[in-house]
């Protein structure tokens, strides 16, 4: 047994942190949280020369087949800078469906793109209001076009790739969804950019009109791969969620260290002080239950449903804890635009949501928990 | 990262799985598994012979106390081990309850500060549960400021005479050893006037009064010392250097390793899922299920959180502060865990007898809850040392700090 990362997964660690620290201070977030840009193209052509991007994809479809402990790695850094790029969605999200449901032809046509930055991936999937479920989709796909519109899609303005979960059926079982790959250049779709808590990572709502769509993986199999799909996002976006606690908690810990009132440092007050301990408690458990969802990824284990949703909840609440508690640390000043402190909350509840809320997970968690020990 | 045993770890397990089934008391086995968190006893046989027999056994065969050296009545085993064991043992593992403090907190302070000759007389029957220790350190006057403490040693001839009281003593009306901190300077400051030693119980002068919990029983005393004789040879540590000997027993003492802190969600998760609730399981209720999800994901972060360090300990890496998490998450989660089965429970939750529910399981672990959260330092004392030790904030103000223990102000003190 051992229970935490080796030498070399350690040393990645070191070098995106020290990558992001170069090239994604708060001041270059800052460039997309004013709209000066949608996205850093700049750091995701970066992210691309440094392997990020393809670091679990395969050799053979360009990237550079190491692994999804490696991805966790470079996910907790990606997470503790805020880097204001489509990372979540064309990694997690639309290159981890290729991989577990497309066919060689489509992993031949997107995977490299993907991994050398050339595609940006999505994965559509909300339509409204309401958590994940079969029902709520009501995108139509008949005859190779998709109908409908899907909002919010993280991502959906600048994707090049679309996965569109889709109605095929109307039995109202799972099996009335399918999966559809959609190039978002070949026209039949309409983006419109959506204003969103987080604006580092941008919402859209996309349309699609007649759009052309190719199937992903086999019809009526749509729901399974997608909850597939979903678990290995929770992994990777709960070691964003670590990553941005911890540093949540770093600048807490250093402003209270610095700031003196009452002629005492405020991190000598004890009210302070538990306070910034219980957010080191809740990071902890979210790093701990994330090390065991990252466990299950990498070797696909059949523990994998409830060490993600584990880790998923986990992580969700601490970093909503640790980002709010940062704020309050600071008083007045964390809540100015100018300090960084709101970028991490905003981050924080952005992420809580993006992957179906809380609710959904704590639901998705008990169900596991009860499917094991019926076991 | 990889959770299978190694080659060598499995041989262990099955080694050590051949010779629990062959062993233990099985005859307790559902009893054990059925008790509250808190509180082990079995009904128709003294928990502390049937403890002592099978900790007795275990000694015989090489299995007690796996982490200390052979000579001392160990094993030499690795922290991997000692959990693949604790596993192993399941819930005959609870019966150890009676043996922790002398297991985890006297033992390894014996082994740092005791003379050979000591360690190889008093270790082995403390392995093996022959003598049971106690932990003689907290006052009316210091419990978490343990260094405010006021029974004397005076010095006369070879030997030291020991006043004054200790309280809060778990285990002391059966134990036969324990270590006792006491104050041997007033006139400096309260840190550096402290000496440990350890003592027989038994010897004269030591008088033991159990003390009524609020959960009803009786587990731990007061300890009054009248002109109690220690020999100067069971001295741990320098004269006036008890602090730092006191030290080493926290650190041990915080040091929980072990992959099964209770925290009531299993036993939460049973319950739920079999009571009915609106006609259905509580278990499809949403609200039942939101809460329950949020204490399994902190029960399942401690678990991973104390895989993580064993990891590290394995790896030569020294346990440190971080592991005060361990009782902070586990004590407050387990009171409220227990609320809230009662919760569920209705008005039928007010009944803690036998006929209550799960005959009184949760009642009892909620009476046992408040002390959990206090004994072994409380969960203020668990925040301070994240907070200073880990984090690296400013200690609290110590008004008393450089002032002679004897000019401290002790009002509201008896
Ligand atoms: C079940 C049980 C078993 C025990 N077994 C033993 C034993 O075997 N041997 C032994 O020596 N002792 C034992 N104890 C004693 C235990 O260690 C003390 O009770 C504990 O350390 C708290 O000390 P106190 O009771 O003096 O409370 P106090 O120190 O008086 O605390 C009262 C309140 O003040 C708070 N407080 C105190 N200081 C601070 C601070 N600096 N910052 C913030 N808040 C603070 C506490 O958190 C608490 O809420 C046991 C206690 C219990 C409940």
């Amino acid at each position: 047994m051992n229970f935490d990362f080796s030498d070399d997964q350690k040393q990645l660690r070191d070098q995106a942190r020290k990558f992001l620290a170069e090239k994604c201070p708060p001041k270059a977030v800052r460039v997309v949280l004013d709209g000066q840009a949608p996205y850093d193209r700049a750091l995701w052509k970066g992210f691309a020369e440094m392997g990020f991007l393809g670091v679990a994809i395969p050799e053979e479809y360009g990237g550079a087949g190491a692994g999804h402990l490696e991805l966790c790695v470079i996910a907790e850094e990606v997470g503790r800078a805020l880097a204001p790029v489509p990372f979540s969605s064309t990694v997690y999200l639309a290159a981890e469906a290729l991989m577990l449901a497309g066919s060689d032809a489509q992993k031949q046509a997107w995977l490299p793109k993907i991994a050398s930055g050339e595609a940006i991936g999505t994965l559509a999937l909300f339509e409204g209001t309401g958590n994940p479920s079969p029902k709520a989709i009501k995108v139509e796909a008949a005859n190779g076009v998709l109908n409908g519109t899907k909002k919010p899609v993280a991502d959906g303005a600048i994707a090049d790739l679309i996965i569109v979960a889709a109605r095929t059926g109307s039995t109202g079982r799972d099996s009335d969804i399918s999966l559809f790959l959609v190039d978002a250049k070949a026209g039949g779709v309409e983006a419109k950019a959506l204003t969103n808590l987080d604006p580092t990572r941008g919402q859209a709502e996309l349309t699609f009109k007649n759009c052309k769509a190719e199937p992903l993986g086999a019809a009526g199999e749509g729901w399974s791969i997608l909850t597939e799909v979903l678990d290995r996002a929770a992994v990777l976006t709960a070691f964003e969620q670590v990553g941005g606690s911890d540093r949540a908690l770093e600048m807490g810990r250093d402003y209270a260290l610095d700031r003196i009132a009452f002629g005492r440092p405020i991190g000598s007050f004890q009210a302070v002080k538990h306070m910034l301990a219980d957010m080191y408690v809740s990071a902890t458990l979210a790093r701990s239950n994330s090390y065991y969802g990252a466990w299950a990824l990498s070797t696909n284990a059949p523990e994998l449903p409830e060490a993600a949703a584990s880790a998923r909840i986990s992580a969700t609440q601490a970093f909503q804890h640790c980002s709010k508690n940062n704020i309050q640390v600071h008083g007045g000043m964390g809540f100015t635009w100018e300090f960084d402190c709101h970028m991490y909350y905003r981050r924080a509840n952005a992420l809580a949501l993006g992957l179906g809320s809380l609710s959904y997970w704590e639901d998705q968690l008990i169900d596991r928990m009860r499917k094991r020990n019926a076991a | 990262m990889n959770f299978d045993d190694t080659p060598q770890e499995a041989a262990f397990r099955s080694q050590a799985r051949t010779w629990i089934a062959a062993n233990a008391p099985k005859q307790y086995e559902d009893e054990l598994r059925a008790t509250s968190l808190g509180r082990v006893g079995l009904k128709n046989a003294d928990i502390l012979q049937v403890a002592k027999a099978w900790q007795k056994k275990k000694a015989e065969a090489g299995w007690a106390c796996l982490h200390w050296p052979k000579e001392y009545g160990g094993r030499g085993s690795s922290p991997i081990e000692r959990v693949i064991w604790q596993q192993e043992e399941g819930p005959f593992g609870k019966l150890s309850g009676m043996f922790i403090i002398g297991h985890g907190m006297c033992g390894p302070t014996m082994m740092a500060y005791a003379s050979e000759e000591h360690k190889r007389q008093y270790l082995p029957p403390l392995a093996s549960g022959e003598k049971v220790w106690c932990q003689l350190f907290s006052e009316p006057a210091g419990g978490s400021d343990v260094a405010g403490l006021r029974t004397r040693a005076e010095k006369r001839g070879e030997d030291w005479v020991i006043n004054g009281q200790k309280i809060w003593t778990s285990g002391a009306h059966y134990s036969d050893y324990g270590i006792l901190l006491t104050r041997t300077d007033p006139t400096v400051p309260k840190h550096k006037g402290l000496t440990m030693f350890f003592l027989d119980m038994k010897s004269p002068g030591v008088d033991i009064r159990p003390i009524k919990q609020a959960s009803g029983h009786s587990d731990f005393n007061e300890v009054y010392f009248t002109d109690v004789v220690i020999p100067d040879s069971q001295r741990l540590g320098t004269v006036n250097d008890g602090w730092n000997v006191a030290l080493t027993t926290l650190m041990n003492e915080r040091m929980s390793i072990g992959a099964g802190v209770a925290t009531g969600v299993p036993e939460l998760f049973d319950f739920c899922s079999n009571l009915m609730l609106d006609d259905r399981p509580a278990i499809e209720d949403r609200n039942v299920r939101s809460r329950l999800a949020s204490w399994a994901v902190r029960a399942s972060g401690l678990k991973y959180t104390s895989i993580r360090a064993i990891s590290a300990l394995s790896k030569g890496e020294r346990p440190g502060p971080e592991n005060s998490i361990g009782k902070l998450v586990a004590g407050p989660m387990i009171q409220d865990v227990a609320a809230y089965a009662l919760d569920l429970q209705g008005a039928a939750g007010v009944l803690s007898g036998p006929e209550a529910e799960l005959a009184g399981k949760f009642q009892a672990m909620l009476l046992r809850a408040p002390g959990t959260r206090v004994e072994g330092g409380t969960d203020e004392i668990m925040r301070n040392i994240i907070a200073e030790r880990v984090l690296g904030l400013p200690g609290d103000i110590r008004v008393d700090k450089d002032l002679p223990f004897n000019q401290v102000p002790t009002k509201g003190r008896n």
